[in-house]
């Protein structure tokens, strides 16, 4: 027990020497929760419209001026073909064609049906599904006004409507930040808890110093002890100075109670630094660590549901975010943040993630020998 | 010089899939001896002095090291040995102080005698401006006493020593040799390898290791009689002529 | 390849062989360099895998595209209509019903425990108001933490339903109808990979050439041995070309699997001019190359590098290159920063060339920059390195 006392004050000292980590460990959540939300804005608005418009009649200004006034989209080109829109979809000044046919008062009024063309730039899958989406509800909107004007209301009523009303739960502003801030949270502690923890083990192994502690009495559980529990405060530390941040810069707050979240992250960081030792094990440079390191924490993190959601993934990748602890914490994160949820609602998860711990550490320390 | 034994090994080897590092090597240390383990590079030293503190396990072959029993005694053995490395193993970004006080406490001392043990080793070193500095910033030869300093901290019955004068100066060679004949009078046992057969001069007994074997082991003045040579440089030429290993 | 410029026969002698001699030396280093990497093979499995691995995740796996997701039905109706919508719903390929819930305070709870992501309401007697009052009600409830994944669920909830309203209003002629018609540019299968091939394509140029080339260079920095190069007859910037010719392969050999995993496996056609794909690729890499030594001048430790080349390079390039997010939907001040990450210009280039099918005339303004960002980080470094000799 003393000597494990030794041994993390020689870490804490070490870590709070070393001026890059320190820097790093402030500076990184800021950048992040600054950078990433701002920029991560999967809302879509401003979408630039080409329109074609070959009526030119009262009813088609009225259609496009519906499409500018929503918010949702920016006129940014005026074509006279088809052709010429497409154009300007190249070049990137439109993602969103609409191509209002010659005739269309006339036959929207007369022959009581019209059609509108409706084409979207869909390099970006989501920009593009979106942009119909919008379109859709637009158009839609502007037919009942129609009808609206020129129906007698009996035969309105006539029309059987199912009325559809939605709505939005946990974040009714629909606001991205919310969705967003918590995952760069999860992201944060992850990178702490696995990237830094891994290479700090194997800079021992560089320099030979593993070597000295080898040779002495140390027990295998000191010293693993004395690597794990001062990152696993760096963690908590860079959870609390992001949930700090957030609250100052974004207003954002867990509606659920912190201990929880705190509970949480710490069986989430022994599960991690375990993970960190084992990549420190098999690797024998910084460099090397770093690439392992590096490596993981993209794949997991990229199909732990930090961008997209897990939901859609196909099943393959779906089985394997069962396996991925990021995953868990990113979606820890958003439920405790946005939906207030228990402890009990989180019951799962946190024996999943007190699973991983337990076999990522017990591996790392069956891995983790003295004798050569 | 006492006549008990505190290293013995019998037959002890090393082997990796079918090429053998240690093979079969046979002696024993006495207390306050200076025993020097010598070879040329890649003759098997290390990995038999690996064996020998404990990290690693010997292929077959028995050892006992200050009386404990290197398979199933290996942190007894720990506990009763220092041991400085090739790179000297300290750590560079903690003072010296921190050094010293990383180590006693690793090794059990009470903080009180940590704290008499340092003043002592700062002072006999003449590193009192130093004490709170970062190791990094001490010249080479300074981090080569106050590491051999550091692995006696403790009064161990044996230190080991893994090529501990690489890249210094004759004179911070010879100081440095000055600190293990000091410890071996106050009853430390001093094993130590090195190929720089001009301090095996200073040992009261070596070995010469040759591809894995022992191939002598004596007092140098003993050596050089055998051999009819003037130094243990050209002993050690004559052994190693046949050697398959090594430079 | 003798380069004689004026001076005479002799001169030009002494001129080839001194040029031969460095060619020999720069052979040298490089075969070393190369040593080096081959050795590494950790290193080297992820310098090679991590495209195709990343390549195949947003190919494969990241995708917006809703299928499957667990939804709630909460119905107090119960009759004939509901079950036909219910139907519809189950048998749609976006949804799989989770629960049947039978309180509406059962709802709060489903979505606290992220089980699902929607909840359907049914009015009480639906059917029958439906048919009398010709209004009844559906209420959808989504959970909005993923706001996109929200709407986009709304949408495809509501056209299910509307689908079935059409049905009904099949008798009736509704007068007063616009119809449209959607086409999908580009990318008609709306495919994931259109977005992530040029973003992977950008990122992992500049991590293998800009990070790895500094890490390499800073490396015989820390280790003392770069001092003996320096003073070895080889001239400085021969010893920096040999650090990172092995980057340019490397790259190069990934950007030739980007490539071919892209058109055949992610079934990712290359629209335009193969010839000038790979021209802007190679512009990109001396970038990136340039941008690595840049680092190599101002950090002193590999862990220096790596962090800097983490900090300042990968989060800015995922973030602001458009990458994965759009960059016109950023604040503008995030907008502005855009211009100055490399990776931003490429993938535009990847994007119009690659799935536009667009030519040179129309993408030389960004080649352009690339290259001035290039003579940009090359003149920064060779002025900082002669300050350090």
């Amino acid at each position: 027990m003393r000597t494990l006392i030794f041994l993390l004050r020689k870490e804490f000292l070490q870590i709070f020497r070393n001026k890059l980590i320190l820097r790093m460990i402030f500076a990184l959540p800021l950048i992040q929760l600054i950078l990433l939300p701002y920029a991560a804005t999967y809302e879509i608005k401003n979408i630039t419209l080409s329109v074609v418009d070959h009526d030119h009649s009262e009813y088609s200004r009225k259609l496009i001026n519906k499409f500018t006034s929503s918010g949702y989209f920016q006129l940014t080109n005026y074509s006279e073909t088809y052709n010429q829109a497409l154009d300007a979809v190249e070049k990137d000044i439109a993602d969103l064609i609409v191509e209002i046919p010659i005739g269309f008062e006339r036959d929207l009024i007369r022959q009581n049906e019209t059609m509108i063309m409706i084409a979207a730039n869909a390099i970006s899958g989501q920009t593009a599904g979106l942009a119909v989406a919008y379109s859709n509800s637009i158009i839609k909107d502007f037919n009942n006004d129609v009808r609206i004007e020129w129906l007698p209301q009996s035969r309105l009523n006539t029309i059987p409507v199912i009325e559809i009303t939605s709505s939005n739960w946990f974040n009714p502003q629909m606001n991205y930040k919310d969705f967003i801030v918590p995952g760069v949270l999860a992201l944060l502690v992850t990178l702490v808890g696995y990237l830094m923890s891994s290479l700090n083990i194997v800079k021992e192994k560089e320099v030979g110093t593993i070597e000295q502690l080898n040779v002495s009495p140390i027990k295998k559980y000191q010293f693993i002890l004395s690597k794990l529990i001062p990152f696993w405060f760096l963690g908590l530390v860079v959870m609390s100075v992001g949930f700090v941040i957030s609250f100052i810069v974004y207003g954002i707050y867990p509606e659920g109670s912190f201990w929880v979240g705190y509970l949480f992250a710490g069986v989430y960081l022994i599960a991690l630094l375990g993970f960190g030792l084992l990549t420190s094990i098999f690797a024998e440079t910084q460099q090397q660590a770093m690439f392992i390191a590096y490596f993981f924490m993209l794949v997991f993190i990229l199909l732990g549901g930090l961008f997209s959601p897990t939901e859609n993934m196909p099943d393959w990748a779906r089985y394997l975010t069962y396996i991925n602890p990021v995953s868990y914490l990113i979606e820890v994160m958003r439920m405790l943040v946005l939906k207030g949820s228990s402890f009990w609602d989180l019951r799962y998860h946190f024996l999943i993630v007190t699973g991983f711990a337990i076999v990522f550490n017990g591996l790392a320390i069956w891995k983790y020998k003295k004798t050569v | 010089m006492n006549k008990e034994i505190v290293i013995k090994t019998d037959k002890l080897t090393k082997k990796f899939g079918d090429f053998i590092a240690a093979n079969e090597i046979t002696f024993e240390v006495f207390k306050g001896e200076i025993f020097g383990f010598l070879g040329a590079n890649g003759a098997g030293k290390t990995t038999a002095m690996k064996m020998l503190i404990g990290i690693s396990k010997p292929s077959y072959g028995n050892a006992q090291i200050g009386g404990f029993d290197v398979y199933k005694q290996t942190e007894q053995i720990k506990k009763n040995i220092g041991y400085m490395s090739q790179k000297f193993s300290l750590y560079e970004d903690l003072t010296l102080k921190e050094n010293i006080r990383l180590f006693g406490g690793i090794y059990g001392l009470s903080d009180k005698q940590i704290e008499t043990k340092s003043y002592d080793l700062i002072k006999k070193l003449n590193l009192i401006e130093e004490a709170d500095k970062l190791v990094v910033s001490l010249p080479l030869g300074w981090k080569q006493k106050l590491a051999f300093s550091i692995a006696i901290l403790h009064d161990p019955k044996i230190v080991f020593l893994d090529e501990p004068t690489g890249g210094v100066d004759p004179i911070t060679r010879r100081q440095f040799w000055d600190m293990i004949y000091e410890a071996a009078h106050n009853g430390i046992t001093v094993f130590v390898t090195t190929h720089y057969m001009d301090e095996a001069e200073y040992c009261d007994r070596v070995s010469i290791m040759v591809d894995g074997v022992i191939k002598a082991l004596d007092s140098p003045k003993n050596m050089k009689e055998q051999y009819n040579a003037k130094s243990m440089d050209e002993v050690f030429l004559m052994l190693a002529r046949g050697a398959q290993r090594g430079e | 390849m003798p380069l004689c410029l004026g001076g005479g026969k002799a001169l030009c002698h002494e001129a080839t062989k001194t040029q031969r001699e460095s060619m020999k030396q720069l052979l040298t280093f490089i075969r070393k360099e190369f040593h080096h990497i081959l050795r590494d093979t950790r290193s080297l499995l992820v310098l090679l895998g991590l495209p195709v691995i990343q390549l195949l995740i947003f190919g494969f796996a990241i995708t917006n595209e809703v299928r499957n997701t667990n939804i709630a039905i909460l119905d107090n109706a119960k009759d004939a209509a509901t079950q036909n919508i219910i139907t519809r719903v189950e048998s749609s390929q976006y949804f799989d019903i989770d629960r049947t819930l039978i309180t509406s305070q059962q709802i709060e709870k489903a979505f606290k425990t992220g089980k699902i992501k929607v909840a359907i309401v049914f009015q009480p007697n639906f059917q029958n108001e439906l048919a009398h009052t010709n209004k009844a009600q559906i209420q959808i409830i989504a959970d909005a933490t993923d706001p996109n994944q929200a709407t986009t669920l709304v949408n495809y909830a509501s056209s299910i339903i509307m689908d079935y309203q059409s049905e009904l209003n099949q008798q009736n002629n509704i007068p007063y109808t616009i119809k449209t018609e959607m086409r999908m540019l580009y990318n008609p299968q709306l495919k994931g990979a259109y977005t992530s091939v040029p973003g992977v394509m950008g990122m992992i140029l500049l991590l293998i050439s800009a990070m790895m080339t500094s890490i390499a260079i800073v490396k015989e920095k820390e280790l003392g041995t770069m001092e003996i190069l320096l003073v070895s007859p080889m001239k400085p910037w021969l010893v920096i070309i040999s650090k990172a010719i092995p980057y340019f392969i490397i790259s190069l050999i990934n950007v030739a699997t980007i490539l071919i995993l892209s058109v055949f496996v992610l079934g990712l056609p290359i629209q335009g001019s193969l010839v000038l794909l790979i021209l802007a690729t190679i512009i990109y890499i001396f970038c990136a190359l340039s941008l690595g030594l840049l680092i190599s001048t101002i950090t002193e430790t590999q862990q220096a590098a790596m962090l800097i080349s983490l900090l300042g390079l990968m989060m800015p390039v995922v973030m602001l290159s458009g990458y994965a997010f759009p960059i016109a939907n950023m604040p503008i001040v995030l907008q502005v920063l855009s211009n100055v990450v490399p990776a931003k210009w490429y993938i535009i280039i990847v994007k119009g060339v690659m799935i536009k099918g667009i030519g040179l005339s129309q993408i030389w303004m960004e080649l352009l920059i690339l290259l001035a960002m290039t003579a940009l980080f090359l003149t920064i470094s060779v002025k900082r390195f002669k300050i350090r000799l």
